[in-house]
């Protein structure tokens, strides 16, 4: 044990440090170099886990079909555990050692945001799968993102809510980064659309217990629906404690948790509940006509019979960001950095996971509310709420 | 009562007594070492994780329960003879950093056996909660609330009535003592260990159907079981019972009636104060470290 | 001390590009806190697993006193190495009364309310998902590049050990080793031991703000996964990995600690598990810490 662990460890060190000290070499077809960090492990491991196979698997494919602009496509990526800190370690990397061609990554708002200001400064084309809208807005000139904003998903969840004649509603949010950029995201949202929050309650990492938040809201007098932002294990645990404790009024997940995981998680206790998502999780009950579905259903049949699990949002928006990234290059026609930036903001009515991408130089992300589908859980499965 | 008073005492008596299983592991260890084990929470992650993954292979619930904690038994023994025994000696800080790395460790071989997935089990005895007086609660709490019963009293009964027992807690007064009148320590460390870690795994698997089990499910239960075992008092075991009520009591009636997003600093806040005015906890009886 | 100001100053001869001196910048972040903390934990025998509380205070003292309210860098700098002071010692005086594992586990707690303070106070903190923090500028210039950083840092490292050293051999020094062998004895020969311990606790804390208060300027971002307990733990980490009551084993310990995830980052999925058994072989193989285990078998060999 002593004897292997040691090899393993000086043969991990040896490779780490040719790797760390050989500088990229200079050759007629240089690969192009796709960069990415994502929070692979760490509590966020469950977004970025999808994401690192969905990279891996379609650079795969692209080389597989020959490449782009006639070169092959080579991945350099970093596990950053979900720590911002880290992140910008690694990007920096990313641009200063591996001369990367384009960055697509940041599973979380915190590690974007990290790495924001090195990236304008690098002058390097940054595409990221975090959620809030503060990455996008203000418009920054190196910086995209991929999936729905958290306001969109606060802006789709109380329309649903007034069309049931829900008012005055209850919100119980984790106190992550993404939960919480939600949580205010919905205040604000909620101040000109006529809805009333009567409560705001809160729950920490790795709790294990909501009922006695859930007590609070169910003794607030009034309350029409409740919407729970975040993501992991902790919306499951919201969903069987709302049905311990037998609360009637409807209950709103976020696209945090857009996976079959929540339902296996929650159980009978996801009965009835709604939350917005991407088509990608109804690919196979989408009509026909759904302009979505022949990319949807490609990307989800690819991704789990390769990896023999199921499909979720998450990698679906590492299959956005790469393929924009591809998309760019190829109507660039180069991988000069400023000409790739150019071309991604001109790309419109592109088709991807989340929806149609209709980029700008004003809107760096591209999607609106049409791309988000309201789904309710029937059982056990996702339908989409007409 | 009110029976919002009566739902926060229930949830906080559920997180309680899921705190206290994980609290005794660290007090069954300390006494026999006077190691704290750090990777006492990866004990807990591996109990939930090995049950779900051989219910997995198709394997009744109860042999899967009772596989997953032989091989939690199994690695905790092999921390205690490959990791601790030969660290014999070396100071406190020393220690802890080994089974620090033992966490990582461990919790990196999860993700690598199993996966990076959160996993559910199925609860023992059905999910329709139980009223009680306008307040509810599921048959699984129920479970955990009598497991951690039993452990408690068998403990008691294994270390007050039988030999093996009093042979691990004189070990914990005077090792030196103990070993001139017989008592094999080294194997004492080693059934320390190989206890701690099954009562860690039945913690895992009995908690498994309410609060989920992951790769990274050890970290924070193994800080809230230390924080419950110093609230009680190290080494003592009416102690960890004692701290870990006293832990989940103190943040859900904080969350009922404080604050939800402040619920943890309240709690750890009461620690300290307890701490600074009993500087070896609730039930401590003796002082820490010896001149 | 020489060899650790030529080696600083060499060292820049290997580095190819930014990122080896952003590596080399956040060693030596690391290692002015590891210093600090060693005087604590190696040479007064007392345990802290709270120093990322320290670093946070320091670090968002600092990015919200600049950012939201406008303070010049120094004086929020300054500010925030008092208030760390002023923390330390309020909480030092009662709980370095407690021993062994209860220290622990109260300076554990004060790092975690330190953290979740920060992390749910977002109107001030930006909450988790972190706050920009302007560059560190003095006089009307911004401190930006890498190089002058590195040149900062590496400069602050020299003074800190410069620092430790000397204090180590001072009377309080003396009376801190003093203690750590034997709080009875010490006190029996008239050493006020609760006061050098606190003073002890202070000095590691004052060297852990700013070096947040560092960070938070380098980086020009903030979030609080660099507050949480596992920082904490990783602090400790470095001293005792490097060699506990060893000033130079506690900049080894930084400077591997920093360093060895970016190389073990090629390893992936197996990353965690060999991190897990490099620390362990080593404390049980090494269990005084790299440096202090090496040179005692160093001397061995020369006799």
């Amino acid at each position: 044990m002593r004897i292997a662990s040691l090899a393993r460890t000086a043969a991990g060190l040896f490779a780490g440090l040719a790797a760390a000290f050989a500088a990229p070499g200079a050759q007629a077809q240089e690969p192009i170099r796709i960069g990415a960090f994502l929070a692979v492990t760490g509590p966020a491991a469950f977004l970025g886990d999808p994401e690192q196979k969905t990279l891996e698997l379609y650079i795969e494919k692209l080389n597989a079909a020959g490449g782009v602009l006639g070169r092959k496509l080579a991945l350099v990526s970093y596990d950053t555990a979900g720590d911002a800190e880290k992140a910008r370690t690694f990007a920096k990397r990313l641009i200063e050692q591996d001369k990367v061609d384009v960055i697509v990554g940041g599973t979380t708002t915190g590690e974007t945001m990290a790495v924001v200001p090195m990236v304008e400064q690098a002058e390097i084309p940054f595409i990221s799968l975090a959620g809030a809208v503060v990455i996008v807005e203000p418009v920054k000139k190196w910086v995209f993102k991929t999936p729905h904003t958290d306001r969109m998903a606060c802006e789709k969840i109380f329309a649903d809510m007034t069309s049931r004649g829900a008012r005055r509603i209850a919100l119980i949010s984790g106190s992550g980064g993404f939960d919480k950029s939600m949580r205010a995201q919905c205040l604000a949202a909620a101040k000109g659309r006529g809805i009333e929050i009567v409560a705001d309650e809160s729950y920490g990492p790795g709790d294990k217990d909501m009922t006695v938040q859930l007590t609070k809201i169910k003794n607030t007098a009034g309350v029409q629906a409740v919407l729970n932002a975040g993501f992991g294990e902790g919306p499951a645990i919201v969903t069987r404690n709302y049905r311990q404790l037998g609360i009637a009024a409807p209950l709103y997940q976020s696209h945090g948790v857009a996976s079959k995981e929540y339902i296996k998680l929650s159980g009978a206790a996801a009965e009835g509940v709604r939350l917005p998502a991407a088509a990608l999780l109804i690919a196979e009950s989408l009509p026909d006509s759904d302009p979505q579905k022949k990319v949807v259903l490609a990307y989800k049949r690819e991704y789990e019979s390769r990896f023999n699990s199921e499909v979720s949002t998450f990698g679906g928006h590492a299959y956005d960001g790469l393929m924009l990234a591809v998309e760019a290059m190829k109507k660039a026609g180069t991988t000069e950095k400023t000409k790739v930036r150019d071309a991604l903001q001109s790309i419109r009515g592109w088709m991807g996971t989340a929806g149609v991408f209709n980029l700008s130089p004003t809107d760096h992300m591209g999607l609106d509310l049409s791309a988000f589908r309201m789904l309710e859980v029937r059982k056990g499965a996702w339908t989409e709420v007409k | 009562m009110s029976a919002a008073l009566l739902q926060y005492l229930l949830a906080g008596l559920t997180l309680g007594a899921i705190y206290a299983l994980v609290a005794l592991g660290f007090s069954i260890i300390y006494n026999a070492s006077h190691v704290i084990n750090f990777a006492q929470g990866e004990f807990v992650m591996i109990g939930g994780m090995a049950t779900v993954s051989f219910l997995g292979a198709g394997l009744p619930l109860a042999v899967a329960a009772a596989l997953a904690v032989v091989v939690a038994t199994l690695v905790g023994l092999a921390l205690a003879k490959f990791a601790v025994e030969p660290a014999r000696g070396a100071s406190v800080v020393t220690l802890i950093i080994i089974t620090i790395g033992a966490s990582i460790l461990l919790r990196g071989l999860a993700t690598l056996v199993w996966d990076k997935k959160i996993h559910a089990l199925p609860a023992f005895t059905g999910e329709d909660p139980i009223a009680i007086a306008g307040a509810t609660i599921v048959p699984q709490s129920l479970w955990v609330i009598a497991a951690a019963s039993a452990v408690f009293a068998i403990l008691w009964w294994f270390f007050n009535r039988t030999l093996a027992g009093k042979a691990m807690l004189a070990t914990s007064h005077n090792r030196l003592a103990a070993q001139l009148s017989g008592i094999g320590v080294r194997r004492v460390l080693l059934a320390s260990f190989g206890m701690s870690a099954a009562l860690g795994a039945l913690a895992g698997i009995l908690i498994a159907p309410i609060t989920f089990t992951s790769w990274d499910a050890g970290v924070m239960l193994g800080l809230k079981g230390f924080a419950a075992a110093m609230l009680g008092g190290i080494g003592s075991g009416p102690g960890a019972v004692l701290g870990g009520l006293a832990l989940g009591l103190a943040e859900s009636l904080a969350a009922g009636y404080v604050s939800s997003a402040y619920k943890d600093v309240i709690a750890f806040a009461i620690l300290l104060a307890v701490l600074v005015f009993m500087p070896g906890g609730l039930l401590g009886a003796r002082a820490a470290e010896r001149v | 001390m020489l060899a650790l100001a030529a080696a600083l100053a060499l060292l820049p001869l290997v580095f190819a590009n930014n990122y080896h001196y952003e590596v080399a910048i956040l060693v030596g972040l690391n290692a002015i806190i590891a210093v600090g903390l060693n005087l604590l934990i190696g040479y007064a025998g007392q345990i802290s697993l709270g120093h990322a509380g320290f670093f946070g205070v320091g670090a968002y003292g600092s990015a919200i006193l600049s950012a939201r309210y406008g303070w010049p860098q120094l004086a929020a700098l300054a500010a925030s190495t008092a208030l760390t002071a002023a923390l330390a010692y309020a909480v030092g005086r009662p709980i370095l009364r407690l021993k062994g594992h209860y220290l622990a586990m109260a300076t554990l707690g004060l790092g975690v309310i330190v953290s979740i303070v920060i992390a749910t106070e977002d109107r001030l903190t930006g909450g988790p998902d972190g706050m920009g923090v302007p560059p560190l500028a003095a006089f009307g210039a911004a401190l930006s590049g890498e190089r002058a950083w590195y040149a900062l840092v590496a400069a602050l490292l020299v003074l800190s050990v410069w620092l430790a050293l000397n204090l180590i051999e001072s009377p309080h020094g003396r009376a801190l080793r003093a203690l750590h062998g034997s709080e009875v004895a010490a006190e029996a020969i008239g050493i006020d031991s609760a006061r050098h311990k606190v003073l002890a606790f202070v000095l590691s804390a004052v060297f852990a703000s700013v070096a947040g208060s560092l960070t938070a300027h380098y980086s020009g971002f903030i979030t609080p996964s660099r507050v949480t307990f596992l920082h904490s733990i990783e602090l400790v980490t470095m001293v005792v990995f490097g060699g506990m009551a060893s000033t130079f084993g506690a900049v080894v310990g930084a400077a591997l600690l920093t360093g060895l995830p970016q190389l073990l980052t090629v390893l992936k999925e197996y990353e965690m598990v060999v991190f897990g058994a490099v620390l362990m072989a080593t404390m049980i193989f090494f269990p005084k810490g790299l440096v202090p285990s090496l040179a005692a078998a160093a001397r061995r060999f020369a006799r």
